[in-house]
C-alpha cells in the first residue's frame, strides 16, 4: 500500500525541486530578514541556488546556451551585484536594520496566503507542461510574488532594489527550470537590465543621499537663523 | 528592409554619437538632424508597407505591417518634432543654470536612446525582444526624468522605477507563460516570436494564455499608466525636463498600449472569447474615470496635463477592448492624441519658462505677453478637451457612438467623465491664459513650429481623414479584431 | 495477541527509560568539551535521579492532591509517548491504539498538568513559569501538527508505524518538503525540551526561566520523576526526529537479532543527535522571551510551506 511517489522522477529533476524549495525558503527568509548585510547573503544565496539549477538543466538537456546563462548567474547575482551592494552599503554607511511598513509577522501571513494563491494559480498550468519539472512554475511565481510584497513593504531604497532582483531570480527561475530554457536572447537581456538598474540604483543612492544631505543642512541652517 | 535598418540604426547611432559630443554647441542640431533622418527612414517604410504589404525581416526577428508602421511614422514625427522642440527649451534651461553640460550631453545621448529602444519595441517580431526594449526603454527614461536631480526629480524617478520595474516583471512572467505555451506547439525555435504565434494561436492553451494575459496586461498596462498602477505617470510628467513629458505622453504610453494590443490578438485566437476585450474595457472605463475627478486638485500644469494622458490612455485601452469599429476610433485617438498632447507640452513648457514655475496659480496672461504660446496652449487645449473641429472629437465620437451600440452602459459613465474633465481643466487653463499677466519674454525665440504643425494636423484629421489614410487604419484596426 | 510485538513493545518502553537519563548525560558531557569546561561523568543524570530518590518530600501547606499526582502523571505521559513512538521496529502492541495526533495530545496533557502543578501552590514563580510554557506552547503545538501532518500526507496515513516504514522503506529519493518539516520540527524540539535559543536547561535565574521555574516547589522523589519525564521528553522529541527525517535502520522482519542491530544503529544515531544539539546550543544566544513566538512562528510557517511544496512537487506526480 505504498502510496505514489517521486521514485519515476530521475534525480537531476528531484534536485531541481529541492532547489525550487530552497529558493522559496531564501524568498521567505528574505522578507523576514530585518539586516541589511543578511539580506545581501540571502540575496547571494539564492543567486547560488538559481545557479545550481540552471547548470543542471543545461546539463541534462545538453542546451549550451544554458551553460552561458547559468555562468551569467554565477557572475552576476552571486559575485558582482552582492559585492556591489555591500560596497555600497558600506559607502552609504546605512548598515543595520531595515524599515519596513509592515510588522514582519503579518508580512510572513500575507506571504503564506500569497503562496497559496501563486500555487493554486499554477495548478492548470503545471498540469499541461511538457516538462518534469513542471511544478516548479507554481514556485517560481510564488518567489515573483513574495519578492513583490517585500517591495511594497520596505521603505527604503536598498532592500527594494533587492527585492527587485530578487524578483528578477524568480522570473529566471521560471525561465529556466519550468520551461527548460527560454531563448537566449531574452536571458541575457534580463541579465542585462538586472545590471543596468542596478547601476542606475547605485547612481541614486549617492544622488538622493547628497540631495537629503545638503537638503539637512540647510534645515540646520533654518533653525539657527530661526 | 534598409528602410527598417535606417529607423532602427538612425536613432542608436546618433545616441553613442551624442554620447561623445552632445555637451559641446551644436548637439540640438545634431538630435534634430538624427530625428529627420529617422523620420524619412519611417516614412519610406510606410511606403513601402503600404505597397508591398506586410514583412518580416533579419531572420524573422522584425516585423512590419501596417498596424506597427503607422506606429512607427507616428513616433518618428512625434520624435522629430520633439527634437525641434528641445533645442531652444534646453537652452534657455542651461542659461538658467538648471542643468549643467554633461547633464545636456546626457539628456541628447538618453534622448536618442529612447527613440531607439521604443522603435525597437515596435518593429520587433519577437516577444522576448519587445519586453527587452521595454524595460530598457524605462531605463532610459529613469534618467530622463531624474535630469534635474533635485529631490522632487529623483523621488518621481524612483518611484517610476521601481513601479515599471514591478510592472515590467510581471510583464516578463506572462512572456514565459505564453513560451510554455507555445513550446508544447512550435517546439523550442520560434516559440516567442508573433508572427509564427499569429499562425497557430488556436492551438495554444486557453487557460495558459488567459493567465498569461493577465499578467501582461497588469505589465505593460502599469506602463501604460493604467488605474490603479498609474501613481507614476504625473509624477514623471511633472518632475521631467518637458520635451520628456512629451515623448512619454505622445509616444512611451502608445508604445506600452502597442504590446498589450498583440499579446490581445493571441489571447483572442486562443480563447476564442470577448476575456481580453473585457478586461481592457474594464480598466479602460476606470481609467477614463478616475483621474478626471483627480485633474481640478492639480496644481502643477504638467501634472494636469499628464493625469489627462491617462485619462485619454484610459479611453484608447476600452475602445480597443471594444473592438471591431471601436479599434478604428482608437487608433485614430492614439495619433491624435499623441500630437495634440506633445503639441500641448511643447506650449507649457514655454509657459513654465516665462512664468519661472509649473505652479498654475502662478502662470496668468499668456497671450498678452507672447500670443501664440497662450492660443497654442489653449487650441491644443480645446483640441485635447475634444471640441469639434479637431480630431480628438471625431475619435471620441465614434468611440461613444460603438458604445451607444454595444454597450449602452458604458456611454454615460464616459460622458460623465469626459465632462468633469472638461469643466476642471478648461477652467484652469483658461486662468492661465487670460487674465493678469504675472509673466516675462523669453530671451530666445521660442519654437512654436512643432506646436502649430500638430495641432494643424490635428484640425485635418477632425475635418478630413486622407482616403489613404484611412484605408491604412482600416487595414490596422482588422489586425486587432 | 502478537508476541513478537509485545517483546518489541517492552523492550522499547526498558530502552526508553534506561537510554533517556544517559541521552541526557552525553548532552551535557558533549556541551562541556564544546564550552572547553571539565565534563560531568556520563551517568551524571543517574546520580542525581538516585539521590533525588533517597529523600524526602517536602511539600507546601496548600499543596493540592493534584500538586501530589502531577509528577506521576507527567511521568507516564512521557513513557508512554516513548513507548509509541517506533524507534526498534514498526511492529509495536500500541501502534494501532496511538496516531501522530495522540502523540501530541499525551505532550499536551503532560503540559497541561506541569502547569498547573506550576500554579498550584500561588508561588509567583510557578505562575510565570506556567503562563511562559503555556505560550511555548500554543506556538509549538500547532508546528509540531503541521510537521505530521506533512509526513501524513507523503504516506497518506497517521499512524506513526505506517508513517515510519513508508519513509523508511522507500526508494532514494529527494524530499524538499522533510526538509523543511525537518528544520520546523528541530525549532520546535528546542522549544518544547526548553533549550537553549528558547531556555536554558541549566540556569536558575528568575528573570528568563521556562521550565525550571514552574517546578520549584518540588522536592524529593517528585522532583526526581519531573527531571525523569524530561529525560524522557527529550529522548521521545529525538526518536520522533530519527524516525521521521532518518528512518533508516529500522527493521521490517520480525527477528531478535534485527531488534539488538537497531538498538545499536538507534544509539549510534542518539549519540550523534546528541552531539548537534549540543553543538546548537553551544553555538546559539538565548533569545529574548519575546522572541519566541517569533522563532516558533518561523517554525510554524516552515512547516506550512513543507506542507505547500508538498502538495505542490510531491502530489500528482
Amino acid at each position: 500500500m505504498i502510496p505514489t511517489f517521486l521514485h519515476a522522477i530521475p534525480l537531476s529533476s528531484q534536485v531541481i525541486n529541492l532547489c525550487a524549495a530552497l529558493m522559496l525558503l531564501l524568498a521567505f527568509a528574505m522578507l523576514a530578514q530585518r539586516r541589511v548585510l543578511t539580506l545581501i547573503n540571502l540575496f547571494m544565496m539564492q543567486g547560488f541556488v538559481l545557479f545550481v539549477s540552471t547548470l543542471i538543466v543545461a546539463l541534462t538537456t545538453n542546451q549550451h546556451e544554458l551553460l552561458v546563462s547559468a555562468g551569467i548567474t554565477l557572475v552576476l547575482k552571486v559575485i558582482a551585484l552582492p559585492l556591489i551592494l555591500h560596497r555600497l552599503i558600506r559607502k552609504l554607511s546605512v548598515k543595520w536594520d531595515i524599515e519596513t511598513l509592515l510588522n514582519i509577522p503579518t508580512t510572513m501571513l500575507i506571504g503564506i496566503a500569497l503562496v497559496i494563491v501563486a500555487f493554486n494559480v499554477a495548478q492548470p498550468i503545471s498540469q499541461l507542461s511538457g516538462t518534469i519539472t513542471r511544478a516548479t512554475i507554481g514556485i517560481a511565481l510564488a518567489c515573483v510574488l513574495l519578492a513583490f510584497l517585500m517591495m511594497i513593504t520596505r521603505s527604503k531604497a536598498v532592500p527594494q532594489v533587492i527585492a527587485f532582483l530578487a524578483m528578477e531570480n524568480g522570473l529566471f527561475f521560471a525561465a529556466t527550470s519550468a520551461t527548460y530554457g527560454m531563448p537566449m536572447v531574452v536571458e541575457l537581456g534580463i541579465a542585462l537590465d538586472a545590471m543596468v538598474g542596478m547601476v542606475i540604483g547605485g547612481v541614486f543612492f549617492f544622488h538622493i543621499r547628497q540631495q537629503f544631505d545638503s537638503l539637512d543642512i540647510r534645515q540646520m541652517e533654518r533653525v539657527k537663523e530661526g | 528592409m534598409i528602410e527598417l535598418a535606417l529607423v532602427l540604426a538612425t536613432p542608436f547611432a546618433t545616441a553613442i554619437l551624442l554620447a561623445l559630443f552632445g555637451h559641446r554647441r551644436g548637439a540640438a542640431e545634431i538630435n534634430s538632424a538624427g530625428s529627420l533622418l529617422t523620420l524619412v527612414a519611417a516614412a519610406a517604410l510606410t511606403i513601402h508597407i503600404i505597397s508591398d504589404g506586410p514583412m518580416t525581416v533579419y531572420d524573422e526577428q522584425f516585423f512590419v505591417d501596417p498596424l506597427n508602421v503607422f506606429l512607427i511614422a507616428l513616433t518618428a514625427l512625434v520624435g522629430f518634432t520633439t527634437s525641434l522642440f528641445s533645442g531652444p527649451y534646453m537652452r534657455v534651461e542651461h542659461d538658467h543654470g538648471r542643468l549643467s553640460s554633461a547633464r545636456l550631453r546626457l539628456y541628447h545621448s538618453m534622448f536618442q536612446m529612447f527613440m531607439c529602444t521604443m522603435l525597437t519595441a515596435l518593429s520587433t517580431n519577437n516577444l522576448g525582444i519587445l519586453w527587452v526594449a521595454m524595460e530598457a526603454a524605462t531605463l532610459t527614461t529613469v534618467l530622463l526624468v531624474s535630469l534635474y536631480r533635485t529631490p522632487a526629480s529623483l523621488e518621481a524617478a524612483w518611484k517610476y522605477f521601481i513601479l515599471c520595474g514591478v510592472g515590467i516583471a510581471q510583464a516578463l512572467f506572462g512572456t514565459i507563460l505564453i513560451y510554455f505555451a507555445a513550446e508544447r506547439v512550435l517546439g523550442q525555435s520560434g516559440a516567442l516570436l508573433w508572427t509564427h504565434l499569429d499562425a497557430v494561436k488556436s492551438h495554444l492553451e486557453p487557460t495558459v494564455l488567459s493567465l498569461a494575459f493577465v499578467f501582461l496586461f497588469v505589465g505593460y498596462g502599469t506602463k501604460t499608466g493604467l488605474v490603479p498602477l498609474h501613481n507614476w505617470l504625473a509624477d514623471a510628467h511633472a518632475e521631467g525636463p518637458t520635451p520628456v513629458s512629451a515623448v512619454l505622453s505622445g509616444l512611451l504610453l502608445n508604445v506600452a498600449l502597442y504590446a498589450i494590443i498583440r499579446c490581445k490578438v493571441l489571447v483572442d485566437g486562443a480563447l476564442n472569447t470577448h476575456f481580453a476585450g473585457n478586461m481592457m474595457m474594464a480598466f479602460g472605463l476606470l481609467t477614463v474615470v478616475v483621474p478626471a475627478f483627480y485633474l481640478s486638485r492639480q496644481k502643477d500644469v504638467k501634472r494636469l496635463f499628464g493625469y489627462s494622458s491617462i485619462e485619454h490612455m484610459g479611453l484608447i485601452t476600452f475602445a480597443f477592448g471594444m473592438g471591431g469599429v471601436a479599434s478604428f476610433a482608437g487608433l485614430l485617438h492614439m495619433t491624435v492624441h499623441s500630437l495634440t498632447k506633445s503639441a500641448i507640452f511643447f506650449a507649457v513648457g514655454h509657459a513654465a519658462q516665462m512664468a519661472g514655475t509649473q505652479i498654475i496659480d502662478d502662470i496668468r496672461g499668456l497671450v498678452k505677453m507672447s500670443p501664440t504660446i497662450g492660443w497654442g496652449l489653449m487650441l491644443g487645449s480645446l483640441a485635447i478637451l475634444g471640441m469639434p473641429p479637431f480630431g480628438v472629437f471625431t475619435s471620441e465620437f465614434m468611440i461613444l457612438t460603438t458604445s451607444i451600440k454595444h454597450y449602452p452602459w458604458a456611454t454615460p459613465i464616459l460622458l460623465t467623465a469626459l465632462g468633469v474633465a472638461f469643466a476642471s481643466m478648461f477652467h484652469k487653463v483658461q486662468g492661465m491664459v487670460f487674465g493678469e499677466p504675472t509673466v516675462r519674454p523669453l530671451a530666445h525665440n521660442p519654437a512654436l513650429l512643432p506646436v502649430f504643425l500638430h495641432l494643424g494636423l490635428v484640425l485635418m484629421l477632425g475635418l478630413w481623414i486622407p482616403p489613404y489614410l484611412a484605408e491604412w487604419y482600416r487595414q490596422a484596426a482588422r489586425l486587432i479584431g | 495477541m502478537n508476541f513478537y510485538a509485545l517483546f518489541a513493545q517492552l523492550l522499547e518502553l526498558a530502552v526508553a527509560l534506561v537510554l533517556a537519563p544517559i541521552l541526557n548525560g552525553w548532552i551535557n558531557q558533549c556541551r562541556a568539551w564544546l564550552q572547553n569546561r571539565s565534563a560531568p561523568p556520563l551517568l551524571q543524570t543517574y546520580y542525581t535521579l538516585s539521590k533525588l530518590f533517597h529523600k524526602d518530600v517536602l511539600l507546601a501547606h496548600n499543596a493540592s492532591t493534584l500538586f501530589r499526582a502531577a509528577p506521576y502523571i507527567i511521568f507516564s505521559c512521557m513513557a508512554l509517548s516513548c513507548a509509541i513512538v517506533p524507534t526498534l521496529s514498526t511492529d509495536l502492541i500500541f501502534s494501532p491504539a496511538a496516531d501522530a495526533i495522540a502523540l501530541v495530545g499525551l505532550f499536551a496533557l503532560a503540559r497541561v498538568f506541569i502547569a498547573l502543578a506550576g500554579m498550584d501552590v500561588g508561588t509567583s514563580f510557578g505562575s510565570l513559569g506556567s503562563r511562559r510554557e503555556m505560550l511555548i506552547g500554543f506556538l509549538a503545538e500547532p508546528a509540531l501538527l503541521m510537521v505530521f501532518f506533512t509526513t501524513s500526507l507523503i504516506s497518506q496515513s497517521t499512524s506513526l508505524s505506517t508513517i515510519v516504514e513508508t519513509l523508511a522503506h522507500r526508494e532514494f529519493a529527494i524530499y524538499p518538503s522533510l526538509a523543511f518539516a525537518g528544520v520546523a520540527f528541530t525549532m520546535v524540539s528546542l522549544a518544547e525540551n526548553a533549550r537553549v535559543p528558547i531556555d536554558n536547561p541549566a540556569t536558575h535565574l528568575e528573570l528568563t526561566m521556562i521550565h525550571e521555574a514552574m517546578i520549584l516547589e518540588y522536592s524529593g522523589r517528585h522532583l526526581a520523576l519531573i527531571e525523569w519525564a524530561s529525560c524522557l521528553k527529550l529522548f521521545a522529541y529525538s526518536c520522533i526526529g530519527i524516525a521521521l527525517f532518518f528512518p533508516f535502520g529500522i527493521p521490517e522482519a520480525a527477528q531478535p537479532a534485527a531488534l539488538a542491530l537497531a538498538a545499536i544503529i538507534l544509539i549510534l544515531k542518539l549519540t550523534v543527535g546528541g552531539f548537534l544539539l549540543a553543538l546548537i546550543e553551544t553555538l546559539s544566544a538565548k533569545m529574548r522571551i519575546f522572541r519566541a513566538p517569533e522563532f516558533l512562528g518561523t517554525a510554524f510557517l516552515l512547516a506550512v510551506l513543507a506542507m505547500l511544496v508538498h502538495l505542490l512537487l510531491e502530489a500528482g506526480q
